[in-house]
């Protein structure tokens, strides 16, 4: 298939993406989000301002503490990032899943989290790694934590005509995170993917976070699992009492298909949870 | 609008609607129809290019996309009448059957051993994961691009 | 010629044009001024058609011109497998429908634009009114009263039923038996998905009334026949051509509305058009293979006697009959049920249904791996039930080798077999005896590890023409080949089998230089265009080398003979006298007068200087019509492991032993049953069609449905025996299908195998982990 016709244009700054940008366009970074729903017809805009070549969005920077990544930074250069890999392995991992090589190397993790796929993997570690999302629009620039940046199926926080610049972390080199998926056998997409973000103090767990996605319809921070966690020696019990906690913490946005039923889901994101915990503390 | 790119070394300018792919723009507009369409969804890896050294699928760029990019297709892979090692390597292995996935799957194998020479036969077979291939199994595929990672490696 | 090139790994001809991005497709060529077309297909599986509207989409850039249904006068698409005493109905089968759409992707108008975006836009412009009307897409409920009825003159959906063996008889010996396993066996749909889709693009000359018609065929020569009766030009004035074919695997056999449009559109218009679908429209279109519900029983004796095989197929056609559909759950699946063992009683009932589905048609093995499958896991659920080794049971049942000839149940007459040895060969690979201890010892450890071992063999190589009369196939089953030797000695061998992928330009090449000494380097073989080459039914049922390369080993051997008496001529010889090695005739005890095969080639094509009575030179044509079909056989091993928290299947020993008697070029038989392998594991582990209730296509691009990937697969161990055809002039078999034939069941009873301590007896493919995972839990929750 391929997709009806648009306008399309190449912006030089964010400032003149802004100011292109209509009410029916769209931005278009790598595009391996959105031309896939284009091509089907599944998305229909009638016009597209290119961004990839804004310098301002591509850059990857570590300082005070603070990942810093362009929104039109490609999930290969993410992946293959020196500093994301020490700042926040987690999300290296997640980026170095998605797709395939071809893909990695075009598509952005701007253009991938306004697409808000529940499936796809960045969103979920950017949530238990607590991201922080800059967007910019006409009237200004705003900021918003990744876990209430998606709001639901294919929805975010991101209103029309706003463009996401970059996407902050904290870095959590001392920290141990990282991101594991049972990956959909066709797709390679994550049936489920789960993001853990541990600090340990000696043998004991002192703070957790933890975010499920692909089982569920947007990438969900999960609390109560992480409480469960806390203050444990990552044992056995408290891996259960995680897990346990885990089904309770998606439950309202659990789900599934035929081939892939939310049971199924609901259980492989405790499995995958404990797997996170071994791949973070391995 | 006017797309301007040099493909296999030739720099080709054309007037092509918006939404033309750059995969059709190649096919149809510049007439390289080594590059194949094997699906809609960036899976099969059929239409896999090189778009500045990297591999793209170029079912998934629009050409305007490409605008003043480098690109090369399978067309543009032996050099000085020469085939790619991986090309001879596709051949003397019987890397492939029908042939349809074997441009996407050369270019994507040659990109592959050029940024990882020596790679093992498991990395080879989970970078493969972008290229279909219903004929072969692989089997043959995974030996050919293992013998040119291995000659990379300079184990030759 | 120092190295023997009758089995010898050559490299493939075919492969430089391939490899360099040379080679063209269907869709490849262009055609000056063409037009492009796009079909407007049915969203709904079953509705009644109110109105189309096409003016809206008649007034957008680029469109020439819309036509619907009722503006097209092409006759309906032919059923060309008419199974006899089946009470068989053929539905009527229109390139567009007009009043009722029967599955998603039913065409019902297309459009003629300047472009393909153009094309498209419209197609999405074309306002179609329908009505909907209940849907049913599983083929056993189909066959159910009350279900949803698709044609008026197909009476509760039942196209056909076949009945092959004595129902009493067999009932009787199951009666009688110690023991009777049973199960409900799913063969799930599957899509064939060639890597290239169908693509097909028709140029008319109305000064002579010519059509030439590109499309990916894998028989040109029976497309033509088809398109001329549809089009109801003359068949001398339809030119088919199968330029490159990427890829077929049986769904690019059958003659589709899509070649019938562009054809008539291309005379309606006057210009060329073009047409290709995309992989979804493929996903929709193109024909799907298996889709049976089997309800199977096997009878045995405690001692491990299998006493027989009883079943009833529940097999779905989908909306219409396809080109050869019929053919495939009935001859081609029901005369396998003995496989390579001595039962005496087989009976089957195979069930027709029409479903609001995708047409089904042959795939890859086409009907023989769903024969084999049940067999194979019935001899497992046997050996379960007698607490009997599975080897030991399957050992105890295999034929006794045979050289010529052994009549089965069935009434196949099998040619040659020694099913034992390639047994032999392939558990001592796997290491079957050992495996049962690290089986054992890992079950200790938590882990799950299974084994499948599967013996098979199969008919291929169709096949004898009387044979295919007398079972309805609409055609002759037979090959014809030239080969044309050019005055300075190079060869062009013209066949009507039309290769697309499976390496046949070299083999065939191989058999020829063998035969007739001419380096396999000069030898060229041309296919696919029905005004260049000579009439052939075509390259499916692993029947190209069998049966081409016999009627090339034919023609070449009247051409040396030929060579021989012109040699003796030549060199005043006897020609009992002259002897032949590697390419020269020589004078018996005078081995300094000798003639090339290129000097005899050139004084044939002079005729100076010719025997009496014979003709000037260097041509000869066969037509060759098999006497039966051929047999290969062997056995499959494969060993899993199975992650019971996630249960994720991991593929990591897959052996397989293969007889396709002698190798032409063993690494293009290798090449095949690599290839096979994969196909049939996929069935097993991954590659399953899901429909809706509504008939809606939910694995309709390959986001869905899951085509293996490389990293699913460990590398393939391979053996072979080799026990020739009898009948066959240079011992071949066929090699196309076997590996998909014999892995489905190999990989699906070393799953099983490895649950079985879980308490897990059965589980309808494909074994995804979320099924494995489920069936795990069921089992558990009945401790």
């Amino acid at each position: 298939m391929w997709p009806q016709q648009f306008d399309y244009q190449r912006a030089d700054s964010v400032e003149s993406a802004l100011a292109a940008i209509g009410d029916n366009g769209k931005f278009i970074a790598g595009g391996h989000s959105l031309l896939p729903a284009m091509k089907l017809r599944l998305s229909t805009p009638d016009q597209l301002v290119d961004i990839s070549r804004i310098d301002a969005l591509r850059g990857i920077t570590n300082g005070n503490g603070n990942l810093s990544i362009g929104g039109a930074a490609t999930h290969a250069e993410i992946a293959a990032s020196a500093a994301v890999g020490a700042a926040c392995p987690a999300l290296a991992q997640a980026c170095g899943m998605v797709g395939d090589q071809a893909v990695r190397n075009f598509g952005t993790l701007g253009g991938n989290i306004a697409h808000a796929d529940p499936a796809s993997d960045p969103p979920t570690a950017l949530v238990a790694c607590g991201a922080t999302i800059h967007i910019q629009g006409v009237d200004g620039s705003r900021s918003v934590s990744a876990q209430d940046f998606f709001v639901d199926l294919f929805e975010t926080d991101l209103q029309d005509g706003e463009l996401i610049t970059s996407i902050s972390l904290p870095d959590c080199s001392d920290c141990q995170c990282a991101y594991v998926k049972l990956p959909h056998p066709a797709s390679r997409y994550a049936i489920v993917g789960v993001a853990v973000c541990l600090k340990m103090d000696g043998d004991t767990c002192a703070q957790a976070d933890v975010a499920v996605g692909g089982a569920t319809v947007k990438a969900v921070k999960c609390a109560g699992a992480a409480a469960a966690l806390v203050g444990s020696s990552l044992d056995d019990a408290a891996l259960s009492a995680a897990a346990a906690a885990l089904s309770d913490d998606i439950g309202d946005w659990l789900t599934g298909d035929v081939a892939y039923p939310e049971a199924y889901r609901s259980a492989m994101a405790g499995v995958f949870l404990k797997r996170a915990i071994s791949a973070a503390s391995g | 609008m006017n797309v301007s790119m040099t493909i296999n070394g030739e720099a080709v300018s054309r007037e092509v609607e918006a939404r033309t792919l750059l995969v059709h723009f190649i096919r149809e507009d510049l007439d390289l129809t080594g590059t194949k369409i094997g699906c809609d969804t960036s899976q099969c890896g059929a239409c896999t290019i090189h778009v500045n050294g990297k591999i793209a699928k170029a079912c998934t760029l629009l050409a305007a996309q490409a605008d003043g990019a480098d690109i090369t297709t399978i067309e543009g892979l032996a050099e000085n009448g020469e085939h790619h090692p991986m090309q001879t390597a596709f051949w003397e292995n019987h890397g492939l059957q029908c042939g349809y996935c074997t441009p996407g799957m050369i270019m994507a194998s040659a990109a592959f051993v050029r940024d990882n020479p020596g790679a093992s036969e498991d990395d080879i077979r989970h970078y493969l994961e972008g290229n279909i291939c219903r004929c072969t199994g692989y089997h043959n595929i995974v030996k050919a691009v293992k013998q040119v990672a291995d000659a990379a490696a300079g184990g030759a | 010629m120092s190295t023997r090139i009758f089995g010898s790994g050559i490299k493939r001809r075919e492969d430089p044009r391939l490899i360099t991005g040379e080679a063209r497709y269907t869709d490849d060529i262009k055609l000056q001024g063409a037009l492009h077309m796009a079909v407007v297909r049915s969203p709904y599986a079953h509705a009644r058609i109110v109105s189309i509207d096409s003016s809206a989409a008649a007034g957008l850039p680029g469109v020439r011109a819309i036509f619907t249904g009722s503006d097209i006068d092409l006759a309906g698409l032919p059923t060309a497998w008419l199974i006899p005493d089946s009470d068989l109905k053929t539905p009527e089968h229109p390139a567009l429908a007009s009043d009722v759409v029967r599955y998603v992707g039913d065409g019902v108008a297309i459009v003629l634009a300047d472009s393909r975006y153009q094309a498209q836009d419209a197609a999405d412009a074309v306002m179609v009114d329908y009505e909907e009307l209940p849907v049913v897409v599983d083929p056993h409920e189909a066959a159910q009263a009350g279900a949803p009825q698709l044609h008026a003159d197909v009476e509760g959906n039942i196209a056909f039923r076949w009945v092959m063996g004595d129902r009493e008889a067999a009932d009787a010996v199951f009666a009688a038996a110690d023991v009777v396993v049973s199960e409900r066996i799913l063969q799930q749909r599957l899509l064939p998905t060639a890597m290239e889709p169908r693509a097909a693009s028709a140029q008319y000359n109305a000064a002579t009334g010519e059509l030439t018609l590109w499309c990916t065929s894998q028989n040109p020569h029976i497309h033509r026949f088809i398109v001329s009766a549809v089009t109801g030009l003359p068949e001398n004035k339809v030119r088919v051509i199968a330029p490159e074919v990427g890829g077929g695997f049986g769904s690019k056999i059958p003659c589709y509305p899509d070649e019938a449009l562009v054809s008539w559109a291309a005379m309606k218009l006057g210009v060329p058009i073009r047409w290709a679908e995309t992989r979804s429209e493929n996903y929709l279109t193109t024909i799907h293979g298996r889709d049976h519900v089997q309800f199977v029983d096997m009878a045995a004796s405690n001692d491990g006697k299998i006493l027989g095989v009883r079943a009833t197929v529940y097999a779905g056609m989908g909306a219409y009959l396809s080109t050869a559909a019929p053919g495939i759950p009935t001859i081609l699946h029901g005369l396998l049920y003995v496989g390579p063992y001595t039962i005496d009683n087989v009976f089957c009932e195979s069930i027709g249904v029409m479903t609001n589905a995708t047409p089904t048609d042959a795939y890859r093995g086409a009907g023989r791996p769903e024969a084999t499958f049940l067999l194979e896991r019935m001899m497992d659920k046997v050996a379960g039930a007698l607490d009997m080794d599975p080897v030991a049971l399957r050992r105890q049942n295999l034929i006794p080798p045979f050289a010529d000839g052994y009549e089965v149940a069935t009434t196949l007459i099998y040619d040659s077999g020694d099913y034992e040895a390639a047994f032999d060969k392939a558990l001592a690979m796997a290491g079957y005896d050992d495996f049962r201890a690290q089986q054992a010892q890992a079950l200790q450890e938590g882990r799950y590890l299974g084994i499948g071992v599967t013996a098979y063999t199969e008919m291929c190589g169709l096949g004898p023409s009387q044979v295919a009369g007398a079972v309805g196939f609409q055609g002759g089953l037979w090959e014809s080949a030239t080969v044309r030797v050019t005055p300075t000695g190079k060869v062009q061998a013209l066949i009507g089998a039309s290769p697309h992928g499976q390496g046949s330009e070299t083999t065939l090449a191989q058999i020829i230089s063998s035969e007739l000494g001419f380096p396999v380097d000069d030898i060229e073989v041309i296919h696919g265009d029905t005004t260049e080459t000579p009439m052939g039914w075509g390259t499916y049922g692993s029947r190209t080398t069998p049966v081409t390369g016999a009627a090339l080993a034919q023609a070449s051997r009247k051409l040396k003979e030929k060579a021989r008496v012109l040699a003796a001529h030549l060199m005043e010889a006897n020609p009992d006298d002259i002897e032949y090695a590697d390419g020269s005739f020589s004078v018996k005890g005078s081995p300094d007068q000798a003639q090339s095969i290129q000097d005899v080639t050139l004084m044939a094509h002079l005729a100076w200087n010719m025997p009496e009575g014979m003709d000037p030179g260097f041509e000869e044509s066969q037509f060759y019509d098999p006497p039966n079909f051929v047999y290969p056989f062997g056995t499959h091993i494969a060993i899993v492991e199975v992650d019971p928290v996630t249960g994720s299947i991991d593929l990591q020993r897959y052996i397989a032993v293969d007889d396709c008697g002698p190798q032409i070029n063993p690494e293009i038989v290798a090449g095949q049953i690599h290839g096979g392998v994969v196909q049939g594991v996929a069935q097993a582990l991954c590659e399953g069609v899901i429909y809706d209730d509504n008939g809606q296509l939910l694995t309709g691009t390959m986001l869905d449905y899951c085509m293996p990937k490389a990293d699913m697969f460990p590398n393939f161990e391979l053996g072979e025996t080799v026990t020739p055809s009898p009948h066959h002039p240079v011992g071949v078999k066929g090699v196309g299908e076997t590996g998909t034939i014999a892995s489905t069941p190999t990989v699906y009873n070393a799953v099983l195998d490895a649950l079985s301590p879980l308490g897990v007896a059965q589980i309808d493919m494909p074994l995804t982990a979320a099924k494995v995972w489920q069936a795990i839990q069921n089992a558990n929750g009945g401790n």
